[in-house]
């Protein structure tokens, strides 16, 4: 894990050789080549490459250290499942899964994602079928204005994958990092432990 | 926020070393659920970050010698969900819990926890740990409603934020630190001071020191954590407490209560002399909840935290005997 983790332009420079780089301009390889083997690997604090699994697709980004997931998501990858809202961890809209557990990639840097498996609301719909969860969110109003539904719907997705038959505390408990401004919640808590095969 | 460099460091040789660069620079990341939220805010700008993600001593929960030893860099939820922290300190399982939501339980840590930052909305505005503008409290002249209710005779006017320390202080738990050439080891309560100076730390850690695990020398089954709160999930309690007893054939032998929330540093309340040779029941702790506040100092907006807290007391010792609260 921690060669995953760690990056290095040593570990950049062995991913171009296996081909890792999809995207993205060349980074300033030589500074990297005349650093010695003991030198601190130490990124940025400009743009450096990151490496990031998304939906099952491996996309290189130059991005600055700085830059959250949620922001390399939405900006870079041009992936928008996951929303901005307060960016402070308080209020559930930029829920991803990570590794299948829900976080919020606001509170989390891009280049701490690395090695891990992210997924996103547009992965439950590849097809533009939408899955079990997201029928249920419809078919109980699970949501007016839309803007806080991805990360409900991660959430109980999350949930329900370890918990198909969850109680209505579980419910509870497991959608309790989401807030909806338009107060859903009655039709929120019904999709989440209706689908798939809940109760 | 302000930009910085990063680093990824597999040894915590490499971290101190990595630390020891830049100290004035520098800052640990753990699970970032609080320190990235004030690099936004820019309330703290390093212009270093070095990430402890990838440091295999930090992490795990095992047995050593009898004591259980958990990782700080162990993720509240890996707390939660382990049967042996659940067997031998239900009041530890019982304050992460209370750590709304799942994603921040993914994402936080057990040291991130305890080191985490005070919620003061001054500090959390840039004026400082003790909230001062023109040599005067902005916490006394403004809005102090969650502010401390003891200990607070100083300038320091925050309130501990951490939902764990006060289970592990009740505990007696120890923690191992990292000074840059070997692991020292401190009581949990020595963690925490109260600064009489902005330049001071509310941490006893010296400049590049790592928490490296938390230590549990004894199982704690008699132990339980209440909060008492406004909000169920994402936000802070009001107060909270951890109860830690000494059960001998269902009488109490000794008896520790810790309030969180309450105080700049964890409240260590020893009401063993109250209850002490008899088992405890409603009324012995509504008296050991009273003792532990007696002395509190509100200011001039939070006078209801004094009963607030009083309730987590009460409760915390009855849960930990047993009884229903």
């Amino acid at each position: 894990m921690s060669e995953e983790r760690g990056f290095s332009r040593r570990k950049f420079l062995q991913g171009v050789g296996a081909g890792a780089l999809a995207a993205g301009a060349m980074p300033d390889l030589a500074r990297g080549a005349e650093a010695p083997e003991d030198a601190p690997d130490l990124a940025g604090p400009g743009p450096v490459p990151v490496t990031l699994d998304v939906n099952g697709v491996r996309t290189t980004i130059e991005v600055e250290p700085r830059v959250t997931l949620l922001d390399a998501l939405r900006s870079r990858l041009d992936i928008t499942g996951a929303k901005k809202v307060c960016d402070h961890g308080a209020c559930g809209a930029c829920t991803v899964l990570l590794d299948g557990r829900p976080v919020y990639a606001c509170s989390m840097l891009a280049i701490a994602a690395q090695g891990k498996k992210i997924e996103t609301v547009e992965s439950l719909a590849p097809g533009g079928e939408l899955n079990a969860v997201q029928q249920a969110f419809v078919a109980h109003d699970g949501l007016q204005c839309g803007f806080c539904t991805s990360g409900f719907v991660l959430a109980s997705e999350a949930l329900l994958r370890q918990n198909p038959r969850p109680s209505h505390e579980e419910v509870l408990e497991a959608l309790s990092g989401n807030l909806c401004r338009c107060g859903s919640y009655q039709g929120i808590k019904k999709a989440s432990g209706a689908a798939p095969g809940g109760g | 926020m302000k930009d910085f460099a990063y680093a990824v460091p597999a040894t915590l040789a490499r971290a101190a070393a990595l630390w020891r660069e830049a100290p004035d620079a520098s800052r640990f990341l753990a699970g970032g659920t609080d320190l990235l939220g004030m690099m936004k805010d820019f309330v703290i700008q390093p212009a270093r970050v070095i990430s402890l993600a990838a440091i295999p001593e930090l992490r795990g929960i095992r047995e050593e010698d009898g004591a259980l030893v958990i990782g700080a860099m162990t993720p509240l939820g890996d707390v939660i969900a382990s049967p042996l922290v659940r067997a031998r300190c239900p009041a530890l399982v019982q304050a992460a819990a209370g750590i709304k939501s799942p994603q921040l339980r993914n994402m936080a840590t057990l040291g991130g926890d305890l080191l985490q930052r005070p919620r003061c909305w001054y500090f959390r505005r840039g004026f400082g740990l003790l909230g001062m503008k023109d040599g005067k409290s902005l916490v006394l002249d403004g809005e102090d409603r969650f502010h401390a209710i003891l200990g607070n005779a100083g300038p320091a006017k925050f309130a501990s934020p951490s939902s764990i320390a006060p289970a592990l202080v009740a505990a007696g738990a120890e923690l191992l630190v990292w000074n840059g050439e070997g692991t020292r080891r401190m009581a949990a309560l020595d963690l925490y001071r109260t600064p009489e100076r902005e330049e001071e730390s509310e941490f006893s850690l010296a400049g590049g020191e790592i928490l490296v695990a938390v230590r549990l020398p004894a199982a704690r089954p008699a132990s339980a954590t209440c909060e008492v709160r406004q909000r169920k999930s994402l936000d802070w309690p009001v107060a909270a407490a951890s109860a830690c007893l000494d059960l001998e054939n269902g009488r109490v032998a000794g008896a520790r209560l810790v309030l969180g929330q309450v105080a700049p540093v964890p409240w260590l309340v020893d009401v063993t002399s109250l209850l002490a040779g008899k088992p405890l029941d409603e009324e012995g702790a509504k008296a050991a909840a009273e003792a532990a506040l007696k002395d509190a100092t509100p200011l001039a907006g939070n006078g209801y935290k004094v009963q607030v807290a009083e309730v987590a007391a009460r409760r915390a010792l009855l849960a930990a005997a047993g009884k229903a609260g």
